[in-house]
């Protein structure tokens, strides 16, 4: 075949990349509404380390946070139960990967969030508030309905750039479709071939994403204009 | 007794003091109409009634009911029982100017969604008001399923209504009502204004339709900077005006 | 895990010299990586404004191209198609028996630059061919009555309106390209990374060696910033009126 038999290992490599990428962004959005909500409701404290927070992992490269986290959630770890007494606690490199991008994106997440949050009209929430709803409840019947759509945009940029970024996971030592394509190049001497190969499997992961995206935004965002974001 | 009664409320936005002690009484059946220049107050004065915006000083009895506050580290007046403050703007239904409809849900869902959730009124019985009211503001069964997005700006403002109707309030406030929409369109609401004060509901209105403060209304208050220049009945204010800050408001007046 | 304040220092004193400047046999650290993401950048933006007027173009057989090509880079992590320069072409047959293109393809920094002006130039097309379908129709209904050729009209009016639209999302992309050029050490250039994994792997002070980087990358983030701010602020005032 072709791929000099390596197709099988490429499958795997894919499909460790889109779990990857899926995990990560479960825990980034929940990083992010997190860190959107201590942003805009939070008393000062909270605030002020969701500021940090966002502020400080924007302005540093990814590979460089990788590097610095990765290593650290396994050395921390050691710390504890070394302090604890307890035998060594390996993380699975898997996980700490998840909670690695996951912590990246989530400062990602939190400023889409923070967006959504106060695009959203003030009136309705007024009209909520003067209809006698608790402030609950105009969170959760008004306020959070309309900012996940207005989210959606740039909830969808951030997958796209995330996606991209599990790219990087073969650098900290995972084994992702770039590492499988990476040896097997090397093995057959033919590197152009196999890199080529990922390019084309995240270019497909990439565009039916954008797919999904587009059909989802035009089904919710009835009712909501554009955005210009 | 009053159906409302609002003792001299003070607002101030840092020096600037914007509401120097304005009082309104309000019996059952009564429209009243605020009318003022841009800046007068009116507006703030209808949203320190429900507590939108907090009064540094004064009162709010509904029924004969107050609204107890406190006053909180600003100086300004907070409601000491969250959840009275709730039930107590249940009774006092508001329409806005920019109508505020939930723009994720439809016109039946808006009209429902107050009375089911927090009024705790059951789903049959909220849908069997919704479409009454939405009815009786002259809306086709038609729009129950439309979006805001959708409807013109005189639909929305009649959901608006209907909504508010759907709480069957003891009084109803009007921030403006028809001010954000196209002159074709103000004549169906206020048609369905003026039926709700024919059939003798306790209104607040703050307008600069002169026609409908004029036909309308039993009482007229023209406000200036912040204090009640000229009061009484139509006759009395637009018949008679005292005030030469009101006859020249009057005269300037485009509506 | 948090190292002490005192292996900062260490490191900070032991390599500052490499992180900034020089190594002590080549170029290093910031300066490599100011000089590999101004070049690109450069070169991308001037490349980017013919190209993104090929973007609009109603002929498809104009635009197809390029938008093809954005489509390829911005579809593809930039990791792998820095693999697929550095490591990829150079094993190409037809590569290996041209002279200069091998020798070309055979530089980190040649590699490296490419891969970081392909990939800025697909970003900055869409976001300039986005901003040029968004002129104001007034804008160009009034440069029309007044007799402009397509050629005036471009240069003079379009182009000039949509960049200064774009400040704000292009500011941003060269943020992401600051955050690219990180992975220039994996093509054996000598960036701020290359330096902070060189220092990690002589004291195995993971935390300080990876977090004086991330200080670095920190300082040159807010420097971006708020130069762009500046630009915005003198560039956009026109709009504040528009947006009223």
């Amino acid at each position: 075949m072709f791929l000099h038999g390596y197709g099988g290992q490429i499958l795997d490599g894919t499909w460790e990349t889109i779990k990857l990428a899926l995990l990560s962004l479960l825990v980034a959005f929940l990083l992010g509404l997190i860190g959107a909500s201590a942003k805009l409701f939070g008393n000062f404290l909270f605030k002020g380390v969701a500021q940090a927070y966002t502020t400080l992992v924007r302005s540093v490269p990814d590979l460089v946070l990788m590097l610095l986290i990765f290593f650290s959630i396994q050395i921390g770890l050691n710390n504890i139960t070394d302090a604890l007494g307890l035998p060594m606690l390996e993380i699975d490199p898997f996980i700490a990967g998840v909670l690695t991008i996951g912590f990246i994106y989530g400062a990602y997440f939190a400023e889409t969030f923070r967006g959504a949050f106060l695009a959203v009209p003030k009136g309705q929430l007024e009209a909520g508030k003067a209809f006698g709803m608790s402030d609950r409840q105009v969170f959760s019947r008004i306020l959070f309905p309309q900012m996940m759509r207005f989210a959606l945009p740039g909830i969808g940029n951030n997958w796209l750039v995330l996606l991209k970024a599990t790219a990087l996971v073969s650098i900290i030592g995972l084994s992702d479709l770039v590492q499988v394509t990476q040896t097997a190049g090397r093995a057959t001497a033919s590197m152009f071939l196999f890199i080529s190969v990922a390019g084309l499997i995240y270019l497909a992961l990439t565009t039916v994403s954008s797919i999904v995206l587009w059909w989802l935004e035009k089904k919710y965002s009835a009712g909501v204009r554009e955005a210009h974001l | 007794m009053y159906k409302l009664d609002v003792k001299k409320i003070h607002k101030s936005y840092g020096q600037n003091e914007v509401l120097k002690g304005v009082s309104l009484q309000a019996s059952a059946g009564d429209v009243i109409a605020l009318i003022g220049s841009s800046g007068s107050g009116k507006s703030t004065f209808l949203r320190c009634i429900n507590f939108l915006e907090q009064p540094n000083s004064g009162s709010v009895f509904l029924n004969g009911e107050e609204l107890t506050v406190v006053q909180d580290k600003k100086g300004r007046l907070r409601v000491s029982d969250e959840k009275r403050l709730q039930l107590f703007r249940t009774r006092l239904a508001m329409v806005f100017q920019h109508f505020n409809l939930w723009a994720h849900m439809t016109a039946l869902d808006n009209v429902i969604e107050a009375p089911m959730h927090v009024l705790g009124v059951k789903r049959n019985e909220a849908l069997e008001r919704a479409r009454h009211y939405l009815n009786k503001v002259g809306l086709s069964a038609a729009v129950e399923k439309q979006y805001p997005s959708q409807m013109s700006g005189g639909q929305q403002q009649r959901v608006a209504i209907a909504r508010a109707l759907a709480m069957e309030p003891e009084v109803m406030l009007f921030d403006e009502p028809t001010s954000a929409l196209d002159p074709e369109l103000v004549g169906d609401v206020l048609k369905v204004m003026q039926q709700l004060a024919e059939e003798g509901r306790t209104m607040i209105v703050v307008t600069h339709e002169m026609g409908f403060a004029r036909n309308l209304a039993s009482q007229v208050m023209f406000l200036h900077q912040g204090s009640v220049e000229e009061q009484g009945t139509p006759a009395e204010v637009f018949g008679h005006t005292k005030s030469a800050r009101l006859q020249q408001f009057l005269s300037g007046n485009l509506k | 895990m948090i190292e002490s304040f005192e292996n900062f220092m260490m490191v900070i004193n032991e390599y500052w010299a490499p992180f900034l400047y020089w190594d002590g046999s080549q170029f290093s650290g910031l300066a490599v990586t100011l000089w590999i993401l101004t070049l690109s950048v450069v070169l991308g933006f001037v490349l980017a404004l013919p190209l993104s007027v090929m973007r609009v173009s109603k002929n498809k057989f104009i635009s197809g191209p390029v938008w093809f090509f954005s489509w390829v880079f911005r579809g593809t992590p930039f990791y792998v198609q820095l693999l697929l320069i550095y490591s990829g072409v150079v094993g190409l047959e037809f590569i290996k028996d041209q002279p200069i293109l091998h020798t070309f393809f055979m530089s980190g920094y040649n590699c490296v630059v490419l891969a970081l002006l392909l990939n800025t130039l697909a970003y900055t097309i869409e976001i300039f061919a986005g901003y040029i379908k968004a002129t104001p129709y007034a804008e160009l209904d009034a440069a029309r009555a007044y007799g402009m050729s397509r050629w005036k009209m471009y240069t003079r009016i379009i182009l000039p309106s949509a960049l200064r639209r774009a400040l704000p999302a292009y500011s941003n992309e060269v943020i992401l390209m600051l955050h690219a050029t990180s992975l220039a050490f994996t093509a054996t250039v000598p960036d701020i990374l290359k330096v902070a994994r060189d220092a990690n792997a002589a004291t195995y002070l993971t935390f300080a060696s990876y977090g004086t980087a991330a200080l670095l990358y920190m300082s040159i983030s807010f420097v971006l910033v708020w130069a762009f701010r500046r630009m915005e602020r003198r560039a956009l005032a026109f709009l504040a009126y528009e947006n009223n």
